[in-house]
């Protein structure tokens, strides 16, 4: 048998010898566990600490507030309000139904509330607190608070809406703002700003809201917030404030704008006056509108519905992107072009039969007049609208010069307001039509174009500056909406500059003459005698009439047997004083018939708003309003 | 018999106590206390029930310093008996939590009966030794690795691979101290290393996990590379002198798992740095060297055994905890002495403790 330990002298240096070596291996792995922590916590420390850093701080937006938009007299057109919005925090309550009913017994919950409400509860965890109510009322806020001891894990929360105080009015120019979806998210994306939008839910969609987005949003603040694991901020270690964005002061004038919408009463159309010194626009209506604070928190479908089907299309921009035909608007315009290019001068008169025809032709360009106007002369062209005059003068000039001609004026060109999604309109040329529609162009096709009509289409806005082109003696001013930008971190107004956008080479007599024409139009004879009548101010105007169906070879339109929205479209251009021009403006009606009973109307109370501080009353329907000769077209 | 004087009585209470030792657990008692306060976010009721459990283990090594050797081998067998029925116990009615069968319930009290398996098993393979006197033979040897085993296997099946792997290692260091022949440890090594792949087959997917994750714990850094990485994060920010005591971010802000008990050190070398951590280590290695120191003194063949296997068991404990916080060893829930909340593992501590100043307090004592 084997023995292991012999004697105890053995077994004793036996186990030492055990002893020392263990105790080798001790000292050996205690060295290990020393390499190991010198690496960790002296040759990787930086990194460790780092890392440590990026555990415990996190980095929290702080939202700046939105600019606020301001008309040119400082009227606020957007703001930012308190709103004071119910919450639970599903994580503190027992009975969540129960709850709800407790609440709806102290404010009021619709089902589309609850809808949402259950929808986000769904979506979320229940640790952080859900919206059920936006925008208690002071009462409701009062009912509540009195309860809050009975209600654990009810919160009212405050915050920042923005709000348009003048809800309808100037809508379209407005714009609104709407929760970030995933096309705005890429599209910060791209721009590189989706840092800058941490923590901002919303942003412009539209008009000045949409275009001005990166003037009203503000810088970023943010907060570094040491937190534990669970995300919980502890405390606060560094704080960089956020910068408001900044206030835009429009160039619109409130009042003028709220007269104008007035003067459209239910009619639908547009209207876009601008100052023709300075490209200042005014006023810009497009009506219906809609309510932009419906958009704020998500609109909600009822209602999306009714805008989106309803067939005013309140959401349609018609300023911006209506296209309409000019129709006899652009008579002093042929006039004038006529004068420029010598093709004309103001002596020459032509014997109209209330027609045009091409020599050896039967076809028939009809006047609106049957029988015609008689002798006439390029004024009389001008006062009565006569369209055989233009028919012919079309032929003379030819389609080209005609084309140049009107995109010096700015036809069929955007006028770069600035404003996303304009119209460019267009302005036809045998070019265009051989490109786009791979077709020849017809002579035909001039002499209609003579009167505004076939394939021209203009915007309210384009009309709105060519005629305060023609105002402002050739000089084209850039429209535009924004006159000033006051910066919210050094609180100064920064006044934008105007902007020529072109001169064109006119002679004063040509212009002055058209001019007095129009000033004519106004006066008894002319085509808008009614809406000129009493004024005590040169107005310098022109009647125009857009066909929305065509009228047959042979047939007469009848606005008595036409459907209310195939009549025709009635527009109006001018300016006030003529003399000294403040105002110019265009004015469509849709379906408004003529020119002269629906739109002059309109355009009468505007400037007798804007120049002699009088009130405004909506504009009566054409069929009161219509009956003698010299209010067609 | 006469009242003793206050000097007698001083003397009499001190005498058991090793000076070396007892300085040493002084020291790193207060230490712990220090760092538990701050571990625990400066929670002073988390620090008194610590104190209360130091008043407990203090008297149960006092007691034990007290008792020499011999009175103490005779309730070995019995103790190792109670556990191992415990054990059995556990396997078939125990309470199961995280998927592990670890818990007894008796009464009030949960017991965790391989917690007392740790010590039992030493003094009992000691004592085996010690009743087979100076004749040890290779049988003696299979008994005792029946001894060792028979527990183990229990605790592998709980499963608890971490724990059964530390009672088989103090087992192991009585085997190696009694004279386990070197051929047979080569042999064991050569095995051991041979047949890893056959207990990676038979280990339970989190145990495989952590094995893993301990090789690269960015891996799956939100699940069981979670505590390694936050223990390394707290241990190198905290880089050679420590971001002082109470600054801890990592776990004040309860980035640390665990951070009054397995975690610990991570929280003490966060808050007090490299420096901190070779004091507390040179403090473990000079107990583990008196332990050393005791154990060639020792009396009896039990008292040498059992000195040695508990120094040992102690540094154990200290590496295995030490190696896990700091991502060279795998998560294995260890409590590192002296610094890690929690009554059992303390009392513990300081019963292995009570027993080295035993061993040294009667090594001039021959049992008869």
């Amino acid at each position: 048998m084997q023995l292991f330990l012999r004697n105890p002298q053995q077994e004793r240096w036996e186990f030492q010898l055990r002893l020392k070596a263990l105790w080798g291996l001790i000292i050996v792995l205690c060295c290990l566990l020393l390499l190991r922590l010198v690496w960790l916590q002296v040759i990787s420390h930086s990194y460790y600490h780092t890392l440590a850093e990026a555990n415990r701080i996190s980095i929290v937006p702080i939202v700046p507030n939105r600019g606020l938009i301001l008309d040119r007299n400082g009227t606020v057109l957007a703001e930012n309000n308190y709103s004071y919005d119910l919450e639970i925090t599903p994580a503190r309550v027992q009975n969540i139904d129960a709850l709800t009913n407790q609440l709806a017994k102290l404010v009021t919950i619709t089902p589309s509330d609850r809808k949402l409400f259950r929808k986000a509860l769904d979506e979320t965890h229940g640790l952080s607190a859900i919206p059920l109510r936006s925008r208690l009322s002071e009462l409701e806020i009062a009912r509540v608070s009195v309860n809050r001891y009975r209600l654990p894990g009810v919160d009212i929360h405050t915050r920042l809406i923005r709000s348009y105080p003048f809800g309808t009015s100037a809508s379209h120019l407005i714009g609104y703002i709407g929760r970030i979806n995933e096309a705005d998210q890429e599209k910060l994306e791209d721009d590189g700003l989706s840092d800058e939008y941490r923590g901002t839910n919303h942003i412009g969609k539209l008009g000045i809201e949409g275009h001005y987005e990166h003037e009203l949003h503000g810088t970023t603040g943010s907060e570094q917030v040491e937190t534990d694991a669970n995300g919980r901020g502890v405390r606060s270690l560094e704080r960089r404030d956020p910068t408001a964005g900044n206030d835009l002061f429009l160039t619109i004038d409130a009042g003028l704008q709220q007269a104008a919408e007035k003067a459209f009463g239910d009619h639908r159309g547009a209207l876009v006056a601008i100052e023709p010194s300075s490209g200042d626009v005014l006023a810009f209506v497009s009506e219906p509108g809609f309510d932009p604070n419906l958009f704020v928190d998500g609109i909600d479908q009822d209602s999306w519905n009714a805008l989106n089907e309803s067939p005013d299309k309140p959401l349609n921009n018609r300023a911006l992107r209506g296209l309409y035909p000019p129709g006899s608007t652009v008579k002093p315009f042929m006039a004038l072009a006529a004068l420029t290019l010598g093709k004309r001068s103001p002596d020459f008169k032509i014997q109209d039969p209330g027609y045009f025809s091409f020599p050896g032709s039967s076809h028939r360009y009809r006047d609106w007049r049957e029988g015609g106007h008689g002798m006439v002369d390029m004024h009389l062209s001008i006062v009565q609208s006569c369209d055989t005059y233009y028919y012919g003068l079309a032929t003379d000039l030819g389609i080209d010069a005609m084309h140049d001609f009107f995109s010096g004026f700015g036809f069929g060109q955007k006028t770069g307001l600035d404003l996303d999604g304009e119209m460019s309109g267009l302005y036809p040329s045998p070019a265009w039509k051989q490109k786009k529609l791979k077709q020849d162009w017809y002579g035909g096709e001039t002499v209609i174009s003579g009167i505004g009509q076939g394939y021209i289409l203009t915007t309210p806005l384009q009309l709105a500056r060519s005629v305060a082109t023609l105002a402002n003696n050739g000089i084209m001013m850039k429209p535009h909406l924004v006159h000033a930008i006051r910066d919210r971190a050094t609180g100064t107004l920064k006044i934008l500059p105007v902007e020529i956008e072109r001169t064109l080479n006119l002679r004063q007599a040509d212009m002055d003459f058209v001019r007095n024409a129009m000033v004519d139009v106004m006066k008894p004879g002319g085509t808008a005698a009614q809406a000129g009548a009493g004024a005590t101010y040169l107005i310098a105007g022109k009647t125009g009439t857009a066909q929305v169906v065509g009228v047959r070879q042979g047939e007469k339109y009848s606005e008595s047997r036409t459907a209310e929205r195939n009549r025709d479209h009635a527009l109006f251009i001018a300016f006030a004083p003529a003399d000294h021009p403040r105002l110019a403006l265009a004015v469509l009606v849709e379906n408004g018939g003529h020119g002269g009973s629906m739109a002059a109307p309109i355009a009468r109370q505007i400037f007798d708003y804007y120049l002699l501080g009088r009130g405004v009353k909506a504009v009566p329907d054409t069929a009161e309003n219509a009956g003698d000769d010299s209010a067609h077209d | 018999m006469t009242v003793p004087t206050i000097k007698e009585l001083r003397h009499r209470i001190l005498a058991p106590l090793d000076p070396t030792l007892f300085n040493s657990c002084l020291i790193l008692t207060a230490l712990g206390l220090v760092v538990l306060y701050s571990a625990s976010g400066a929670d002073l009721g988390k620090v008194l029930s610590q104190l209360r459990n130091l008043v407990f283990a203090y008297a149960a090594m006092w007691i034990l310093a007290a008792t020499p050797p011999h009175k103490i081998e005779r309730v070995v067998f019995p103790v190792y008996g109670i556990a191992l029925v415990a054990l059995i116990a556990v396997a078939l009615f125990g309470e199961t939590s995280h998927g592990a069968r670890r818990w007894l319930h008796l009464g009030p009290f949960r017991l965790q009966p391989s917690e007392l398996m740790k010590i039992a098993l030493p003094l009992a393979l000691a004592g085996y030794f010690e009743w087979r006197g100076k004749t040890i033979t290779w049988r003696d040897f299979a008994v005792a690795s029946l001894l060792l085993l028979i527990p183990v296997a229990f605790v592998v099946r709980q499963p608890d691979l971490g724990t059964a792997l530390l009672i088989a290692s103090s087992g192991f260091y009585v085997l190696y101290f009694a004279g386990l022949s070197w051929k047979i440890l080569g042999g064991l090594a050569v095995s051991g290393i041979a047949s890893l792949p056959l207990v990676w087959h038979f280990m339970h997917d989190y145990q495989k996990k952590r094995i893993l994750t301990l090789l690269d714990p960015s891996q799956d850094p939100l699940g069981a590379g979670y505590h390694t990485l936050q223990s390394m994060i707290a241990l190198g920010s905290g880089g050679a002198f420590g971001k002082g005591w109470l600054q801890g971010t990592q776990s004040h802000l309860d980035f640390l798992p665990e951070h009054t008990t397995d975690f610990v050190f991570a929280v003490f070398g966060e808050e007090f740095g490299l420096l901190g951590e070779i004091v507390f280590l040179v403090a473990m290695l000079v107990i583990i060297t008196r332990g050393f120191f005791i154990a060639n003194e020792g009396s009896t063949p039990f008292a040498r055994l059992v000195a040695g296997a508990l120094s040992m068991t102690l540094f154990t404990y200290t590496f295995v905890n030490m190696g896990m916080v700091s991502g060279i060893l795998p998560v294995v829930g260890v409590p590192l002495p002296f610094l890690s909340y929690g009554g059992t593992s303390l009392v513990t501590l300081f019963i292995s403790i009570g027993i080295l100043m035993s061993v040294h307090h009667h090594r001039k004592l021959v049992k008869q």
